[in-house]
């Protein structure tokens, strides 16, 4: 077996660490440490956290994880913010508001910018959730960007995702409600001591009643108030049953096919793309294509018919 | 094989003055770094494992409550003793002159004082920048 892949099974903050950037960075040497760790991975119950920007994602996460470090479990949390388009830096801040688990041998945290990825995740994601879990972490975090209406890929790698919501949204839930508000597996009211709680509560679980129709599981809401630690225990409840739930109704295996399969395709179209795109072979071909397209001397579809008829033949 | 730096902008010990710091860790960013910023009052363990999970390759340190001979040293102990040496370590803040040639040698490469154009910065890092 790999070095680092063996160091990583064994719990080694810094090979967990090392490989993280190499899968980041897709270089060669991560894909021999991710086929080597593969079957050792499937213990962990990922969580994702999504929500609006400022709904407190990061404090919350926090708390939860105080909670199951009560519980003698290990942790580890990916908290992704976004790249910038223009200058391809980040700005990763998640970790302020987790300071106190910096120094904890059993939490590891891992901060990561989308590098172009759209929807909420980072193109490594799926590594890094397999990184952690292989190193024997009993939960991982998942937190998305901040999300507005349509960065609902988090799905595709939670076992359980929790929509994070603050009071005095106000009609904003009847906006966000097409994408963000038919992801969740369990609503988390956050910041419950504000006002407007009640309303915001009525507006979810007038939603939850429609949406839940003709269903054997109603989304649960919750309410937390995360700097106080209130209603953690009772989340972490939530979580339990929920992966409870899973594995009676014979959808835990179903999911977790489901994110095989993102993967999958995940790794084809970012090797493909390399292949195309960044690949001395073919740079130039599609450089002189997109020339051809900008005089209309020919159409982008009868360019994207050439370049795929080179790679099936 | 796309490569990123990394960097930690980290504020060691009480001082509660983030506003150089933030200045710095956005015109990292729009150099194109990957900045984890984690805010106030970091111990020496907190920044050096934060350090380690995050794989980053430089720690910029900023310090303006006059500690750090011995905060900044702390750090560099600390990653030596860990083996980490290949993190390239700058301290910025309100440093005296004569302070300088003191912390180099215990392995803060580049120490730059109030009034340094953010493009110096952005410069040494990409220069020294070790892996």
């Amino acid at each position: 077996m790999n070095d680092i892949a063996s160091k990583v099974l064994k719990g080694d903050a810094r090979s967990i660490a090392r490989l993280i950037t190499l899968a980041e960075n897709s270089s060669p040497e991560s894909t021999s440490a991710m086929k080597d760790i593969h079957s050792h991975t499937g213990n962990a119950h990922v969580i994702g956290i999504t929500g609006v920007m400022g709904s407190g994602k990061s404090t919350l996460i926090c708390e939860l994880t105080r909670e199951y470090r009560k519980q003698g479990l290990e942790v580890g949390i990916i908290a992704i913010d976004p790249t910038s388009p223009f200058s391809g830096g980040a700005l990763l801040g998640d970790r302020v508001r987790m300071m106190e688990l910096a120094t904890d041998d059993g939490v590891f945290i891992r901060s990561m910018g989308t590098r172009g990825m759209l929807g909420g995740l980072t193109s490594a994601v799926y590594d890094v959730v397999e990184i952690l879990d292989a190193s024997g972490k009993d939960i991982v975090m998942v937190e998305t960007v901040g999300v507005g209406q349509a960065e609902v890929d988090v799905i595709k790698i939670a076992d359980t995702t929790l929509v994070v919501l603050v009071p005095g949204l106000g009609d904003a839930i009847q906006t966000i409600k097409a994408g963000v508000m038919e992801i969740a597996d369990i609503y988390v009211v956050n910041k419950a001591d504000r006002s407007g709680v009640e309303q915001t509560l009525a507006e979810v679980e007038s939603l939850v009643e429609i949406a839940c129709i003709n269903k054997d599981r109603k989304t649960p809401v919750l309410t937390t108030i995360s700097k106080e630690n209130k209603g953690i225990a009772e989340l972490i409840d939530e979580i339990n049953k929920h992966s409870d739930y899973l594995k009676k109704s014979n959808t835990f295996e179903a999911q977790r096919r489901k994110r095989y399969e993102a993967e999958l395709v995940e790794i084809i179209r970012k090797r493909l793309m390399n292949f195309i795109f960044d690949e001395s072979t073919f740079k130039g071909k599609v450089e002189s294509l997109i020339d051809q397209i900008s005089k209309k001397e020919l159409d982008p579809y009868t360019a994207a018919e050439e370049i795929l008829g080179r790679i099936l033949k | 094989m796309e490569r990123k730096i990394r960097v930690l902008v980290a504020k060691p010990g009480l001082d509660g003055h983030d506003r150089g710091a933030k200045i710095i860790a956005r015109a990292l960013r729009d150099a194109g770094m990957e900045v984890i910023y984690t805010g106030l009052h970091q111990t020496t363990e907190m920044i050096v494992e934060t350090a380690v999970q995050e794989d980053v390759n430089v720690i910029a340190l900023s310090l303006l409550s006059g500690a750090h001979m011995t905060l900044f040293t702390d750090v560099t102990k600390l990653l030596k003793e860990k083996k980490m040496e290949d993190v390239l370590v700058v301290g910025g803040g309100v440093i005296p002159e004569d302070d300088i040639p003191e912390l180099k040698k215990a392995g803060v490469s580049g120490i730059f004082g109030p009034g340094t154009h953010t493009e110096t910065i952005v410069k040494f890092i990409k220069k020294n920048v070790k892996r």
